[in-house]
This record gives C-alpha cells, structure tokens and sequence, in this order.
C-alpha cells in the first residue's frame, strides 16, 4: 500500500507492505544507496539515519511506522554535518568505509545534543556503530577535532 | 603482447563527458611485455591516462576494500611523474590480464601484496609517462630532454622559460613511443613516498557523504534482487522445494533452483527475504556435516597426539623432553571457526544478455572469477567484464579458491534468462552460518625448560585445509605439506636446539578459506604465548629472553631489531603491575613485514580483559604511505582483538549457532584501546600491511594476562558466550 514519507526535505510516496524496514524503502524504492544494510537488527547502525534529528537504525522500523522527517547522509547538513565530514577527511577516518555513513549519522546526532563530549559520551554514542575496520581510534580523535571546531566557531 | 598490440595500446580513446579525449596509456614493464601473444588483452594495457583537461587518471587493479589501494598504488605513480595529487582521480582497472597480480599471476588482490607486488611496476608506469611527456616538450621547444624539468604536474624550461601542463602536451606524447626501462627517482628525491601525510586518502571525502558506490549499491533498471536458500548444514543439498507460498509473498516473480540452494527473486531485497522466509524446502544432509564443534574438537586433540607430517624436525626433542622433568609442559590450543563477517555483505550484480556478461560487485579475484562466471554461461572469459566497485571489507571473504559467490551470482542470473539483470545479496546471517570460515584449529604444544634454557619445542598441528583439493594446491603445498596451515610455526623466530612441529589435515564439509593474516591467526598465537610460557618457566623476561634466543638467521635479527624497537617505544621495564595493569609482548613476521607489540591489560569487573593501549612497532619496508600503515595496524590491532575476544561460531550438529552481530560479537567504540605506531625506516623494498597488524595483538594480551597472574588462554575465544 501507498505510504508518504518526508525524506531529506521532500514528501515521497512508495508503495510497498506495511512492514517493509525504512532501510530498504530508503535503497530500492527511493535510490538513496547512502544508507547502508548490515545486519537488519539494529546491532551495527550501518543504516543509521535522523528521524526528527534523532539517530534511528532504518533497518528496524516498519515504513509504516515512521511518523517523523527523515534525514539520510545524502542531505545531512549544518554546522555540526560540516565539522563532522571535514574532521573525518582530515583524520582520513574510513577505511573500507562501509559503515561510515552511519558513523557520521550518529557523530552529527551526538554533537547537536552534546558539543562537547567527553570519551565516555562518545562511547555511549557511538558503541551502536560497528566497524570491522576497527577505525574506532580516529573516529574518537574525529569527533574530539569537530567538537573543537564548532566551539571555535560559536 | 606483440609490437603491434603495443602499438594499439599506445592510444585509446576514452569517451569522456560528451567529448572524445585522447587518453595517453602506458603498458606494462617488461615481463608482460614478453608474454606470449594469446594473452595480450583487447583492452589497452593501461595504468595512467592523461586528458587534456591534465587530469591524470589512473586505473587501479587491486580493489579498494579499506586496506589503500587506491591512494597507495596513486602514491607510487604519481612520484615518478611528478604529478600534482589534486590532479590524481584513481579509478578501478577491468579484469583483464594486463592487470595481473605479479606475485600470483592471476588478477587479484590478498596475501597483503598491493604494493608489494605493484611497486616496481607504478613506479616505471609513471616514470615512462613522465619521460614521454618530457620528450614532447623537448621537441616542441627544441631544447634537450634532460634541461626540463618536472614538478608538481609542470613541465618547465627554466632558461627558455617554458611551461607547459601535462594535458598540453599529451597528444605528442602519446604519438612517441613507450620507453621500457626508465630512469627512476632515487629514493633521497622522494617528495610523496614515505612522506607522512603528504597525501590523503583519495577515497575519504566519498566515504563520508554517502556517494561512495559499493557492490550493494548498484542499480540497473529491470534488475531483480535475489536471495538465496541454502543448507542449513555444511554439504547438505536440496532434496525438493515447494515455491507455492513464496510465490505468494507481494513482490516475489520467480522461484529458482540453483547449486547452492534455491533462488527466491523478487521487486525489492524486503519481498525477496519474505519469500525466502515463507519457502519450504527440503534438505538432504545425508552428506553434510553432521557433528558439533565440541566432538570436532576432542577429535583434532585426539589426532594432535598422533603422529603428523613432519614439518620440521631438528635435534632430539623426545630425549630433550624426558630430560626436562619437572620443567617440561604440555599445552593443548584450541581455536574456533571464524566468520570474516565483512561490513558489506557478499553482493553482486550480473547482466547477461545472451551474449555477454556484465557484473558489477566489490571483486577481490577477477582472474578466478571471470573465468567461472563464463564457465556458467559457456561463454569465453573475454566476455565477461568485471565492473570493480569498492568492497566494504574482506578479510579474506571475497576472494575464495572456488569462486562460489561469482558462480552463485551467475547462475541466478541464468536461471530467470537473459536480459534480466539480478542483485544478489547475502543477509548478515547468510554470511555468518555461510562457512568459508578461518579453519578450527588444535595445536598440541611440548616445550622443556632446563637450567634456565628453553631446550625443546614440539608443535603438533590439526585442522582443515582449504588448500588441498583446490586451484591453490600447485601454490601453496610443498613436500605433501600444506604450507598455509604451518606458516608461521615450522620455522620460528627462536634458536631452540631441539624442535619439531607436524601437521595431520582433518576433513569436514564445512568450507573453509583465508582469514586476515591466515596461517598466522593461530601459529602466532601459539608460538608468541608458548615461548613467553617456557621464559617464565625459565626466570627470563620477556624481552631480553626473546632476543637471547634469535640472531641466528637474518629473519629472527630482524625480528629482534622490530622487538627491541617496541620495547623501547612503550619503555617497557619488565612485569610490574601497575594500578591494575599488566604490559605482555609478541612480536610476529607474516607477509614479510615484522611487527612487535606490546599490551597494557588489566582485568573488568566482570572479568573481561580491558585492553588500554596497544604499542606497535613495524618493519614493512619502504613506508609508501605511512599513514595507511598506521591505519591498518590501528585497525588490525582492533580486528585482533574483538576476534581474540569474543569471536567463535560454534556448530551444533553441523549447524551454526550464531547468525548476526547479536551473537557472532564485534568490538565496538569502548573497548578500543588506543594504538601508538612506530615504522621504523628502511630501504628495503616494501612488503605487506594489510594483515600483519592482526597476529601479535592475541598473543600480546594473553601474555599480559599472564602478567596479571592468570593464564594464558589457550581455548578462543577468551571470553566465551553463555
């Protein structure tokens, strides 16, 4: 059946069953290829994605249930987006790079809430993200550069 | 490859945006060049390609699958030509045999061999485009090759006061012919190679905005997405399947058996899930695995105490044993079966329009899979290109001696006929009860101490082997013995006067395959926690007894050399603890690169080991990109120890009993220790990266567990899931 979402600042219908994840309304029926499939159990926020800025894992809701505007890494932006993006090249963050977009979704997320978080916010915001990579390190060392950045700016 | 087809691979056309440019393209150095007609590629045998636009656009052949290719391989090129980085865009090669890995010589990328194998070879491609683009200039200004000079993508004369950009001049460039053999730098002229930071990683700003395309990424209109139902147990078969309720499920249009189980297509990844999910199908296991883990263990461990194949037999170890008394220990090991479990999922996607081929997917074997792709239509291998995207990790997952994911691929695309492109995609739980798992593995370990000496070494090896039987045999089996089950522990870094070490192979359905750093998973473990035992037992410390027992061979100095350098770095001072933390050391050559580290642990409160730092010390060579290396390292150092930790797949009854990131655990942000990197220089040529990182790390933490006063694990994981 027919559901319209808001997505990265425009309303879309797709049609498709109730219980489709958002994750795959967001990749096969929109194209949005940003986003990425992982586990499809919210256990590594591979397709991490904003509803009303908050940080949700689109493997794991129903299209149905979607009841907020969603944001993808294609259309992320502000201040913290920009800081976050430029910190993660200047520390050459990814590796295989996979899971970035969700890392970046959540870093963003953490920032707007927390400007200036410690490492023990960082783990708590970000230990939903896994990377096989292991590029754990600098994504820490990334957040702490943009958190710096965006309080230089302010 | 003939004069002539030199000739044609000297100028391509590339069909760029809306206009046709002249692509000025190099071939390769002279070994290929000398290789027989038949296999000369039809596509232009080609690295570097200069637009007039003086973009310089290099074609990769290894896939970018985290480990640098892309930026490693443009590092090397863009030296020797002098070219500006902001004018380097790296692109993947197609698979065809002008990009053959050197050292397998097939396409393909593993064995941590990118640069290695690449480094001569980009090297010369730029220094031969660099020296054409000179020889241009020097003729359209009338002045001697040698007064002009290169720097940063300028071509300058300084007394006639000349310039010219690369893009300038590239279309009498193109017209000379390809110098085979030419000059290259001197290392002391370096400006890029071993340069810290002086570039970045080309693929970083499309890694952090979404744009970079993966395999799972990619679209063809019509396409359909397809999963496939396979045996629960390793070996097992479709006996029948009943497609009724699949078929049922919105938005599934096809039903299909395939090798490997049967095909559920469908409009969308979700319909073609829920028609698998709702798919009856009916096992035949009458030639599957059938036995647990536990029973496979007790097993190998009855085998280890048989004699093996020996690898290697020096002195007397049974009499040395005997003679140690008391100060003789028995050790069994044990380690599970281990999914890569890369971020990205085995995916792919195929067109076959009757005729052709075309797939698109994060390939890490083209030379094996192009082959099998036409095998399954029955078409020549020419005509079926591989369309490289990035990979979202491997660790050895993508590339697999039986090309099972690339026959998969193709035979779902020939099961609903031509024309209609397919998307192949694995769950995360397809991929971790997938198999091609790193091998179960024992090692029964004998060791003597005697006066203070280590006297004797005996290691007895069971597992599988992946080799045997596969198009890997002719390469990796030596005298009957498998040489990837041993590396690592037939010859050590330490002068033992008695040793020994054998290997059994035992047989199970359950496909198993390399797994970052292979071999060195286990025997680095087992050797780097055996010998810090027998140290113990011997009053020695860890450092100082290592280096007292190497400089025999030139191997083992220069193990010692990357020992004494970690030691240094983390000025280690023996075993104290402090606060709660204990420091162990390993130290582990694999790939030809050396790296010894050191572990600060202490013990959670639930009794999980808290890494806190890693310190690293490596010799891989020349350091193309020293970043890169700190990177893998970093990374290797955390894949270590999230396995080391936490990873097994058990099986039950031939089943595994894990199946997502839920149970198969991954580290994660908060149990990552910080990692300090020390490269220590050299002028050797380079050797591997990508996977050396990963063998020390375990055993590091073992011994600093041991520090602590507890044991070494010798049962992986450490921590064990309830």
């Amino acid at each position: 059946m027919p559901y319209t979402i808001k997505i990265n600042g425009t309303d879309r219908t797709v049609d498709v069953d109730e219980d489709t994840p958002l994750l795959w309304v967001i990749r096969d029926d929109l194209g949005l290829t940003g986003t990425k499939f992982g586990c499809g159990i919210a256990m590594c926020g591979a397709c991490t994605v904003h509803m009303d800025g908050q940080p949700l894992r689109s493997c794991s809701i129903p299209v149905s249930a979607v009841s907020g505007e969603i944001v993808t890494i294609e259309a992320v932006d502000g201040a913290e987006a920009k800081a976050v993006q430029s910190a993660w090249i200047a520390h050459d963050v990814p590796q295989c790079g996979y899971c970035q977009s969700g890392q970046v979704m959540s870093a963003v997320a953490l920032l707007r809430e927390n400007p200036k978080p410690s490492d023990h916010d960082i783990d708590l915001a970000m230990n939903g993200n896994i990377c096989r990579c292991a590029t754990y390190m600098r994504i820490r060392a990334a957040i702490h550069e943009a958190a710096k950045t965006l309080g230089a700016a302010a | 490859m003939t004069a002539q087809d030199t000739k044609l691979s000297r100028r391509t056309v590339l069909q760029g945006a809306g206009a046709l440019v002249i692509g000025m393209v190099l071939p390769l150095g002279k070994a290929l060049a000398q290789r027989a007609p038949s296999q000369a590629p039809v596509d232009p045998n080609a690295f570097i390609r200069i637009t007039p636009d003086s973009k310089v656009r290099l074609l990769i052949k290894h896939v970018e699958m985290g480990q640098g290719p892309y930026t490693g391989l443009s590092t090397i090129i863009a030296e020797e030509l002098d070219a500006d980085w902001s004018q380097i865009e790296a692109s993947s090669a197609p698979a065809a045999p002008a990009y053959s890995n050197t050292l397998m010589g097939l396409q393909g990328t593993g064995g941590s061999t990118a640069i290695a194998e690449s480094y001569m070879q980009m090297r010369k491609a730029g220094a031969a485009a660099r020296a054409m683009l000179v020889q241009a200039a020097a003729q359209r200004w009338k002045v001697k090759p040698e007064e002009i000079s290169v720097s940063q993508g300028v071509i300058s004369h300084a007394k006639k006061k000349k310039q010219a950009r690369f893009g300038d001049l590239v279309a009498d460039a193109a017209k000379l012919p390809i110098p085979i053999d030419p000059p290259l730098k001197d290392p002391s002229q370096f400006k890029l190679i071993g340069h810290d930071r002086s570039v970045g990683r080309l693929d970083s700003a499309a890694k952090v905005n979404g744009s970079a395309k993966f395999g799972i990424d990619s679209i063809m209109p019509d396409m359909v997405h397809v999963v496939v139902a396979r045996p629960p147990r390793f070996g097992g078969k479709v006996a029948s399947f009943d497609p009724s309720a699949a078929l049922k499920v919105p938005g599934v249009v096809a039903v299909r058996q395939l090798s490997s189980g049967v095909a559920v297509y469908a409009k969308g990844t979700w319909p073609a899930m829920k028609g698998r999910k709702a798919l009856a199908v009916t096992w035949d296991d009458s030639g599957a695995e059938s036995r647990g883990t536990d029973q496979m263990e007790a097993e190998y461990l009855k085998a280890s105490k048989l004699p093996g194949k020996t690898v290697k037999a020096e002195g007397d170890v049974d009499t040395a044993l005997k003679a140690a008394g008391s100060g003789m220990i028995e050790l069994d090991y044990v380690f599970p079966y281990l999914a890569h479990a890369p971020m990205e999922p085995l995916n792919g996607l195929l067109r076959w329009d009757g005729d052709q081929v075309e797939a698109v997917y994060g390939c890490q074997g083209q030379g094996f899979d192009q082959g099998a792709i036409a095998k399954v239509f029955g078409i020549k291998p020419e005509k079926v290109s591989i369309d490289t995207t990035f990979a979202g990790g491997s660790f050895g997952r993508r590339t697999t001696t039986d090309c099972h994911f690339a026959i998969e691929l193709a035979e779902a695309a020939k099961a609903i006929g031509p024309n209609r492109p397919v998307k192949l995609v694995w769950t995360r739980e397809d991929d971790i009860t997938g198999g091609y798992y790193r091998p179960m593995m024992v090692h029964r370990l004998k060791g003597a101490v005697r006066d203070g000496r280590v006297t004797a070494w005996s290691d007895s090896i069971v597992g599988q082997s992946f080799v045997f039987g596969s198009i890997m045999e002719n390469f990796a089996v030596k005298d009957g013995i498998d040489r990837i089950m041993v590396e690592g522990a037939g010859e050590i870094s330490y002068d033992i006067p008695n040793f020994r070490c054998d290997v059994a192979v035992a047989k199970s359905p359950v496909p198993t395959l390399w797994w970052r750093s292979v071999g060195h998973t286990h025997t680095g473990y087992v050797v780097e926690t055996f010998i810090d035992l027998l140290l113990e037992k011997a009053g020695k410390d860890p450092v100082a007894g290592r280096l007292e027992l190497m400089g025999k061979t030139p191997a083992s100095r220069r193990a010692a050399t990357v020992l004494k350098a970690v030691a240094d770095l983390a000025k280690w001072d023996g075993k104290k603890v402090v606060d709660g933390r204990a420091r162990g050391v390993a130290v582990v050559e694999s790939f030809s690169t050396c790296v010894a580290q050191i572990a600060e642990v202490s013990r959670g409160a639930d009794g999980v080991p808290v890494v806190h730092k890693i310190w690293a010390a490596v010799d891989c060579g020349v350091a193309v990109n020293p970043d890169i290396i700190r990177a893998q390292v970093e990374g290797g150092v955390g894949f270590a120890i999230g396995h080391i930790l936490f990873g097994e797949v058990p099986l039950d009854a031939g089943k595994p009993t894990v199946a997502n990131f839920d149970q198969y655990r991954s580290l994660r942000i908060n149990e990552m220790p910080e990692v300090e990197v020390l490269i220590l220089p050299s002028a050797n040529p380079p050797t591997g990266i990508g996977e050396p990182g990963v063998p020390p790390c375990g055993p590091a933490i073992a011994n600093a567990l041991a520090a602590l006063g507890h044991e070494r694990p010798t049962h992986l994981p450490m921590v064990k899931a309830a």
